[in-house]
């Protein structure tokens, strides 16, 4: 048997492969002719192979829920994503854009605030805001720049247009999985790769090191960069580790970092070597047990000072996460206006604000129809799914939002586009979102395409790879005059 | 180099050679095994104690079977020394250290330990025990000529280096222990015509390390106690000697920053094997001898710790 895509139904949602039941979309062409020739033990030895890559690979991924299993193999399906170049230069002046602008208004916040005084965002709600650290007031990062890093969550509704579902500015993790599923899908389809043109997506870590190298106090060609990981037991240390070894910099955990005389140094057989730059990839509240949580083991007392007296570069800087907020993403095209004095080239998801009282009556009464979000919770924890909802976890998320309705924010359940997974040797519609790493340093770049994340059941809107979703390689494709 | 990852690294190389050696003194027994004479047999607790895992063993090592301690050098992962905990640890510290190693390194030990995690408790079994061995020696030579041949020769590289050849010498000395007769549940020289089993046994430790046709071309001499032991222990070339194995180490630690004081302790160590007595010590008791080897080996350790993963840190101001 094999893959005849008259018989592959999206139903209502935009599928990303074909346009209609037997006709992919033009840049998908090659694509879809290839995988229907393949009979299905083809397909099963390549999915097989795959798998056995990932394997001995050791791409890994960790599942908190699952105790004692500390790298679960990556999960991936071998469908290719596919993305026109053309929409995709649209989307990446999109995603420039709107980093610029949340960059702005990060160094407003922590400085002049003008972007209240001018009454463009309500007082109240940055008083509320957990992730706003009066500890960087006054602070002035280079080049204004407080997130270098981004990965923006993007969707596709029904209509085949792209909406940035939210923004992710503390420790956005999947960009390794991203080169990974490349390197996988090489293995597994080399064909394809003769005869498509392909963006490469290697650059990543060229352009990572560059953005950090140019943000070092001292002004050297080759700074000290170190990755600052929590440790082997945090869900993305594969990443962590891969990214220091594509660089070529040192992966350092707190303990590894000590603070003398508001200089950060590590522990070397030399002894001790001065750091320029830390990437970190742990959260503000375990990055110095001096200036914020005391019990933090993770992370180097006095890292703080020595960030704030302008000798040593912290990426994200700390503090950045006040924009990574699912209440303040709600302003982002206002930023886009006020501190640009541009359009938003990429639309947000429409939503509703529970601490507006008649937007918050609107959700309490459509609780059934919604998702409900609440601020500050990233990878899909904590949030409520309304039409897949029971009557009591509604119950439960009404009394939570009455309680705290700053902390909470609404959207209409959007569509996620399709894209085929190999399921049981035929392909399978599954749901889809996108995310994009964004860098912003002295210059911005955007990665070509981004890690596509997949639910691997049908029907479910859940592709959180802390839930259990998978992933697929994607590929910006130039579009063949024809 | 980060101290931390010069541990792991200097580990990571440790645990390897374990997997290797811990394949070999199994290895020197199951091939024993078939020389015996009838009424001679291995004392299988003895193997326990000559790994150096007897603390660990929880039962009575007296009454110990062929079956109980294969699985326990092998499979138990309450023995820190197993083979599955050797390759089990290899493999975190791999991990840990990733981003220094050519990646085709972390791949092999990740593989090695698929394999073995695959065939473990089955592989113990004596019809699968001895290919399953001489693939776990073939992947550690691998890995070996991996690091030498792909990897910079820079500090990491040195800290492999250290944790290869201390692991080395510290084991072969226990598989020359082997030699010692202790293995043997009735003393050869209660059996009539010892002389030839004597010869099986140490032609067996030879084996094992693959030592037999160098040992040959070295000595000249057909396989005798002394020989052997000299050969494993003093000899300067060949590669899995105790002699050798810490003439690497001091190599090593001349490409270290700050090695004088693990360069002094090494040399007494290597003064006191030079000029031990072979001959006198068979008589004497050398399964003494080749325990003090190993509290001096120890104490290179303890050396090699305090110089460079625990620094007394000093700060500029």
């Amino acid at each position: 048997m094999q893959i005849d895509w008259r018989e592959y139904e999206s139903g209502e949602f935009y599928d990303e492969l074909i346009s209609s039941p037997g006709h992919p979309r033009k840049v998908s062409r090659n694509l879809a002719k290839y995988l229907a020739s393949l009979s299905s033990e083809d397909i099963a030895a390549r999915k097989h192979s795959a798998e056995l890559a990932i394997k001995t690979m050791g791409i890994s991924f960790t599942v908190y829920s699952e105790a004692g299993n500390i790298d679960r193999a990556w999960p991936f399906d071998i469908i290719p994503r596919v993305i026109s170049q053309k929409e995709w230069k649209k989307t990446e002046r999109g995603l420039t854009q709107r980093l610029a602008a949340l960059n702005c208004f990060i160094d407003d916040i922590y400085n002049e605030q003008k972007i209240i005084k001018d009454k463009v965002l309500p007082a109240e709600l940055l008083a509320d805001s957990v992730n706003f650290r009066p500890e960087c007031v006054g602070m002035k990062p280079a080049f204004g720049v407080w997130a270098h890093i981004c990965g923006s969550d993007l969707i596709r509704d029904n209509d085949g247009s792209f909406y940035v579902l939210e923004d992710n500015l503390r420790v956005p993790s999947g960009v390794s999985y991203m080169m990974e599923n490349r390197k996988v899908t090489k293995r597994v389809f080399p064909e394809l790769f003769e005869n498509h043109n392909i963006l490469p997506v290697t650059e990543y870590p060229n352009q990572l090191f560059d953005t950090l190298a140019a943000i070092s106090p001292r002004p050297l060609e080759f700074p000290e960069v170190v990755v600052l990981t929590p440790g082997i037991y945090n869900s993305a240390y594969f990443e962590h580790s891969y990214l220091a070894q594509q660089m070529g910099v040192e992966l350092v955990e707190g303990s590894d970092l000590v603070v003398e005389d508001d200089h950060v140094f590590m522990r070397t057989i030399n002894g001790l070597s001065r750091v320029d730059v830390i990437y970190r990839r742990i959260d503000d509240l375990f990055l110095d047990p001096e200036a914020f949580n005391p019990d933090s083991a993770l992370g180097v007392p006095g890292l703080m000072r020595a960030w704030l007296k302008g000798n040593v570069a912290i990426a994200n800087a700390p503090g950045a996460g006040v924009a990574d907020d699912k209440v303040i993403y709600t302003f982002v095209p206002a930023m886009i206006k006020y501190y640009l004095g541009e359009e938003p080239i990429l639309p947000n998801v429409p939503s509703y604000l529970c601490i507006d009282k008649k937007q918050r009556d609107h959700v309490l009464e459509n609780l059934d129809k919604l998702v409900v979000k609440p601020a500050n919770e990233s990878g899909g924890y904590g949030m409520l799914i309304g039409p897949q909802s029971t009557k009591k976890e509604r119950e439960e998320f009404a009394a939570r939002i009455k309680a705290s309705p700053r902390n909470y924010m609404a959207q209409p359940l959007i569509a996620l586009s399709t894209n085929p997974i190999i399921d049981s040797k035929n392909a399978e519609p599954r749901h889809v979102d996108l995310r994009p790493f964004v860098l912003q340093g002295r210059t911005s770049s955007v990665t070509a395409g981004g890690l596509t994340r997949v639910a691997m059941r049908k029907g479910s809107y859940v592709v959180n790879s802390s839930q259990g979703g998978g992933s697929q390689d994607t590929w910006i494709v130039a579009e063949e005059d024809k | 180099m980060l101290s931390r990852v010069a541990e792991r690294v200097y580990w990571m190389g440790r645990y390897m050679e374990r997997c290797e050696n811990v394949a070999r003194l199994v290895d020197v027994n199951t091939k024993l095994l078939l020389d015996l004479p009838r009424g001679v047999s291995v004392g299988w607790g003895t193997l326990v104690d000559i790994s150096g895992g007897s603390d660990f063993y929880r039962r009575d090592l007296d009454s110990a079977d062929e079956r109980a301690v294969m699985r326990f050098l092998l499979a138990d992962m309450n023995n820190p020394s197993s083979l599955m905990s050797s390759i089990t640890y290899a493999r975190e510290n791999a991990r840990i250290t990733r981003e220094i190693l050519p990646s085709e390194v972390y791949t092999l030990v990740n593989d090695l330990y698929l394999y073995l995690k695959d065939r473990f408790p089955k592989g113990a079994a004596r019809g699968e025990r001895q290919a399953l061995l001489e693939e776990v020696i073939e992947k550690v030579q691998q890995f070996t000529g991996m690091l030498a041949g792909c990897m910079s020769h820079n500090d990491a590289y040195s800290f492999l280096r250290l944790g290869r050849n201390l692991e080395r010498a510290d084991m072969t000395s226990r598989i020359v222990d082997v030699g010692t007769s202790r293995i043997l549940t009735k003393a050869l020289e209660e059996t009539e015509a010892n002389e030839p089993f004597e010869n099986i046994l140490w032609m067996s430790v030879l084996r094992s390390l693959s030592g037999y046709q160098m040992y040959r071309q070295h000595v000249l001499d057909r396989v005798n106690a002394e020989d052997v032991v000299m050969f494993l222990v003093q000899d300067s070339l060949f590669p899995r000697s105790v002699a050798h194995c810490l003439s690497e180490l001091s190599e090593a630690f001349d490409r270290l920053p700050n090695s004088d004081n693990a360069q002094r302790v090494l040399a007494s160590v290597r003064r006191q094997l030079k000029t031990a007595d072979i001959l006198q010590l068979i008589e004497s008791g050398l399964h003494e001898y080749i325990d003090s080897i190993q509290s001096s080996i120890g104490e290179v350790h303890s050396e090699i710790a305090d110089t460079w993963f625990l620094p007394q840190v000093q700060v500029t101001q």
